[in-house]
């Protein structure tokens, strides 16, 4: 006889106006196995497990625990149900010990009593393999391991169905493993624990049976040992695509935008960005990588003036502009300068391709030029302390696709086409704005990158996050760029428009503009970048080839704990 | 059954409790209505809220039919022509005043000093009536006059926008004492210019000389209402087609989107907010130079906190507010002329005016969300 599964949904549909967010769903998850549930952005699968958890209430449909139906109307029904929820966004009281946000709501009819409950939950952190220290303030913890305390306080609750909404967003390849192994750990302990997640080598390497939503339908189950990537990725997203992205050699790379060691203090005196150096080329892609937090941020807003920066300058290399250098007159010093910020460039009027001039000397130029050659360099043009306008008005061409997209980048509440005047509006001399040209715009952009609009009147926040995505990227490279920025353009993004705009980003470089990537997937890191960047806490800690670098690399060097620091300790204590 | 033994034992609580009964009704977000179908909504909402004022009618006043109530307020504003100026008169001013806060309000601003703005630009037509009249031509002194007036409004409004601007701070309480300080220092000019000893009243001013008095075009009333007229389309042009009005809507909607593309957020609440308190100024003119040729406390009459409830119902849109402004001032007539007909208490027209605003206000609810009710299941064996 076979024990009924844990969990079981049948029929279960939940619809938000006109949006159909679940259909028809049904899914089973057994006790003692990982059941994974795959969808892409907007497939329903955070609003299900809202509903096994009582955050919503399901239109229709039932759910059985152990055979037996329930009727789950708030988080509380869900946990006498034994169901725990670990959100992606943490609710931990900052000020609190792990212990103490642990009980925090627990009415068992015992006494307050933290340190019995310190001990209860050392136990179940020995019992799993999670490393936690009961007494630890949340502020001064790691995302992983306030993520560890969400996971305990379910378990101390006495969960024993597990709901982790995508876990491993915020965690590196090192976290994530570790997680995975206490994940394991609970299974054969014989907790079921369902994993929501798009990341399919992930959703391999860790569960038993996979459940595919695509667009709030229920698609299939399958046996992970049964399947691939393949099979799973034609499950979500219906037709059968291909995953490589193309990544042309760069070609005529100059130097574009050169950070010279830039220092920046937010408002509560701690450093975000520690001394950071490096260069953007032009024909380049820099992917830049990190933690969440680690000062990418405030590097990307430093660049596009909207930080104010204690030290360092952004000098900008104005491609537009070319101002001829007469070898004989300059000084060997001037001439070696500008060798040295690679900003003697040969101009060659038939070929326009840059000589290597490095190791030349000043006789040696003044040969060339009189053998018919013709220096010039670009201007250099400080952006440090300058304002998005000042930016702007010295004819810098820079483009910033900011990581908050409907708080920075667009207006949700405003239709597309007032938003493609964002960059726009101030052109002419006239009171009133020009809507045509935008309309223009905008009709260019949602033809041209396949944008699911009603129209170019539809406001901005109705739009899917894919569509909102392509019309702030749209705009941006329509801005003709020589510099483009772009944090965390394919977040929330599903697989189609994500490739989509991996070739926008591509095909930006390939036309000479001098590309910034913050991302956070690895894989995706590795695949399209030329070269990486890896910040942490505010410092740069490795620039790597992306053609040769490895994720493990990339993580290590993104949670390295401080030597500099230990540095500077043993310094003053010499 | 088998299901019995996999039971954990945490949990064996939770697992004895019986079926658990769907909750009674659940809401759920509607998709953006069709415009029929808001005003159905809203239509309704009317319909029950005269419902529901006939039925407090009968339980409050016994001898009283609701039908002549409903009656009496509609002769309130339209029973005689007389009534009828007035009516659009003085929803010309609080459609002013109204227009005035819509550009703070639409940046996200929250200017509750309408109030004291209008006061202390009414004190400026005033002053320039009183101290200048017999020594300018009267055009000249009307065109002082105006200029004082929304000097002296922009100023009042100024003041907090600069410190929000520099330091952060909160507008809403600062607006709101400005009002008190304006009221104090009118009450003081009352007692400075009282017309007689005592009476703390300035009275009727240049009374025979009309010195200041703004000029009539067809009667008494038409003049306000035509500037009114010509402000409220000047208004909508602006919000909605120059590049102030996209200005100010995006650092409404984002002032973080305001400084990616490099608006000068400090800039723009700074002009908004004389727009503001300029506005407020005019309405203060026109009811100064122009209706009361008198200025008490009291002579903005509220008006300063009623357009905020006119612009927020007409969603910032400045020709929608001519019928939200349409509606407050038909409630507000109708009830005086309810509380002197069949002689009640002035609490009675205010029960009847809270009622329909409530549901007015209350169905934008129900345009935007609808109930579900619990739907009989079928049995599960």
């Amino acid at each position: 006889m076979q024990a009924a599964p844990a969990i079981e949904l049948k029929g279960v549909t939940k619809t938000f106006g006109h949006v159909v967010a679940n259909k028809n769903v049904n899914l089973e998850v057994r006790r003692g196995e990982i059941l994974a549930i795959l969808g892409e952005n907007g497939s329903g699968k955070t609003t299900l497990m809202n509903m096994i958890s009582g955050i919503y209430f399901p239109d229709e449909g039932q759910i059985f625990i152990d055979g037996q139906e329930v009727t789950i109307r708030s988080p509380k029904d869900a946990f006498n149900c034994g169901i725990g929820m670990i959100h992606q966004h943490f609710k931990l009281v900052d000020l609190f010990t792990a212990a103490e946000n642990i009980i925090l709501g627990v009415n068992d009819g015992k006494k307050y009593n933290v340190k019995e409950a310190a001990v209860r939950v050392q136990e179940i952190a020995d019992r799993y393999g999670f490393i936690l220290d009961p007494n630890k303030k949340i502020y001064d913890m790691s995302v992983s391991e306030k993520q560890t305390v969400e996971i305990i306080k379910v378990l101390y609750r006495g969960a024993d169905i597990l709901i982790l909404d995508e876990p491993t967003a915020v965690l590196t390849p090192q976290e994530t493993g570790r997680l995975f192994s206490v994940l394991r750990n609970m299974r054969d302990d014989g907790k079921s624990i369902i994993i929501i997640t798009h990341k399919l080598h992930e959703v391999l390497s860790l569960s038993d049976r996979v459940s595919v939503l695509r667009k709030g339908e229920y698609i299939g189950t399958v046996n992970t040992a049964e399947t691939n990537e393949n099979e799973l990725t034609e499950m979500m997203v219906g037709k059968k695509i291909t995953l490589n992205i193309d990544r042309p050699e760069p070609k005529n790379m100059k130097n574009r935008l050169v950070i010279n060691d830039i220092t920046s203090v937010d408002a509560f005196g701690h450093t975000v960005l520690d001394h950071v150096s490096f260069i953007a080329r032009s024909g380049e892609i820099l992917g830049i990588a990190g933690i969440a937090g680690s000062g990418q941020r405030e590097l990307l807003e430093a660049i596009a003036g909207l930080q104010q920066l204690r030290s360092g300058e952004i000098v900008y290399y104005d491609p537009k502009i070319d101002i001829a250098v007469d070898a004989e007159k300059a000084s060997e010093e001037e001439l070696q300068t500008l060798i040295a910020e690679d900003n003697l460039i040969l101009r060659d009027p038939e070929t326009r391709v840059r000589a290597d001039l490095r190791g030349k000397t000043k006789a040696e130029l003044e040969r060339m030029q009189a053998g018919g050659a013709a220096f010039v360099r670009h201007p250099r043009v400080n952006l440090r302390d300058k304002t998005p306008t000042e930016i702007r008005e010295m004819g810098v061409r820079l483009s910033f696709v900011p990581e908050d997209r409907l708080g920075m980048g667009l207006v949700g509440n405003m239709d597309i086409i007032d938003n493609m005047m964002l960059r726009s509006y101030k052109k002419g001399m006239s009171v009133f704005v020009d809507r045509k040209n935008p309309r223009n715009l905008a009709e260019e952009i949602i033809s041209e990158l396949e944008v699911v609009t009603p129209g170019p009147t539809t406001p901005v926040r109705r739009l899917s996050g894919g569509n909102v995505q392509k019309v702030l990227v749209g705009r941006e490279i329509a801005a003709n760029p020589k510099v483009l920025m772009a944090a965390y353009p394919v977040r929330g993004l599903d697989i189609n428009s994500s490739y989509t705009i991996y070739n926008l980003l591509t095909k930006q470089k390939e036309s000479g503009v001098a590309v910034i990537f913050v991302g956070e997937d690895l894989d995706v890191l590795v695949e399209l970048c030329d070269r990486i960047l890896v910040i942490n806490s505010g410092r740069v800690t490795g620039l790597l080839d992306g053609r040769s670098a490895t994720k493990e690399e990339i993580g290590l060097l993104m949670t390295k704990t401080d030597d500099r620091q230990e540095g500077e300790a043993d310094g003053s204590a010499e | 059954m088998a299901l019995l033994n996999k039971i954990p034992k945490e949990n064996s609580a939770a697992e004895g409790q019986k079926r658990v009964k769907e909750p009674l009704f659940h809401i759920v977000k509607r998709d953006a209505p069709v415009w029929y179908k808001a005003w159905l909504i809203r239509a309704a909402a009317i319909v029950l809220a005269l419902l529901l004022c006939a039925v407090v009618t009968v339980l409050l006043a016994r001898n009283v039919n609701p039908l002549d109530v409903f009656k009496a307020m509609i002769s309130g504003n339209f029973g005689t022509v007389r009534r009828i100026w007035v009516m659009l008169q003085s929803l010309s001013i609080l459609l002013c005043v109204s227009l005035a806060l819509t550009p703070a309000f639409k940046m996200r601003f929250w200017n509750i000093g309408g109030e004291g703005q209008i006061l202390i630009g009414g004190l400026a037509t005033a002053a320039c009536m009183k101290l200048l009249g017999a020594k300018m031509p009267p055009v000249l002194l009307i065109f002082v006059m105006l200029a004082a007036s929304i000097a002296a409004g922009a100023i009042w409004a100024l003041i907090p926008a600069v410190f929000k601007a520099q330091w952060n701070t909160n507008e809403t309480l600062f607006t709101l004492m400005m009002n008190y300080v304006a009221i104090q220092i009118v009450s003081y000019f009352t007692m400075v210019w009282e017309a007689h000893k005592g009476s703390a009243n300035i009275g009727i001013i240049n009374s025979k000389t009309h010195y200041g008095w703004l000029p009539q075009i067809g009667n008494e009333y038409l003049l306000s209402i035509i500037v009114v007229l010509a402000l409220t389309v000047a208004m909508y042009i602006y919000l909605r087609y120059s590049k102030h009005g996209y200005e100010i809507s995006v650092v409404g909607e984002s002032q973080n989107t305001a400084r990616y593309i490099g608006i000068n957020v400090k800039k723009v609440i700074i002009r908004t907010m004389i727009l503001s308190g300029a506005l407020c100024g005019i309405a203060g003119f026109l009811l100064v130079g122009s209706i009361d040729h008198t200025i008490t406390p009291t002579s903005s009459n509220n008006r300063g906190f009623t357009a905020i409830m006119v612009s927020w119902l007409a969603k910032f849109n400045p020709l929608m507010m001519l019928l939200t402004s349409f509606l407050i001032v038909f409630l507000e007539c109708g009830a005086k002329e309810i509380t002197t007909k069949f002689s009640l208490d002035k609490s009675f027209s205010d029960i009847l005016t809270g009622i329909i605003l409530f549901f007015i206000i209350g169905c934008e609810f129900f345009i935007n969300y609808q109930i579900k009710f619990r739907h009989s299941q079928k049995e599960v064996a």
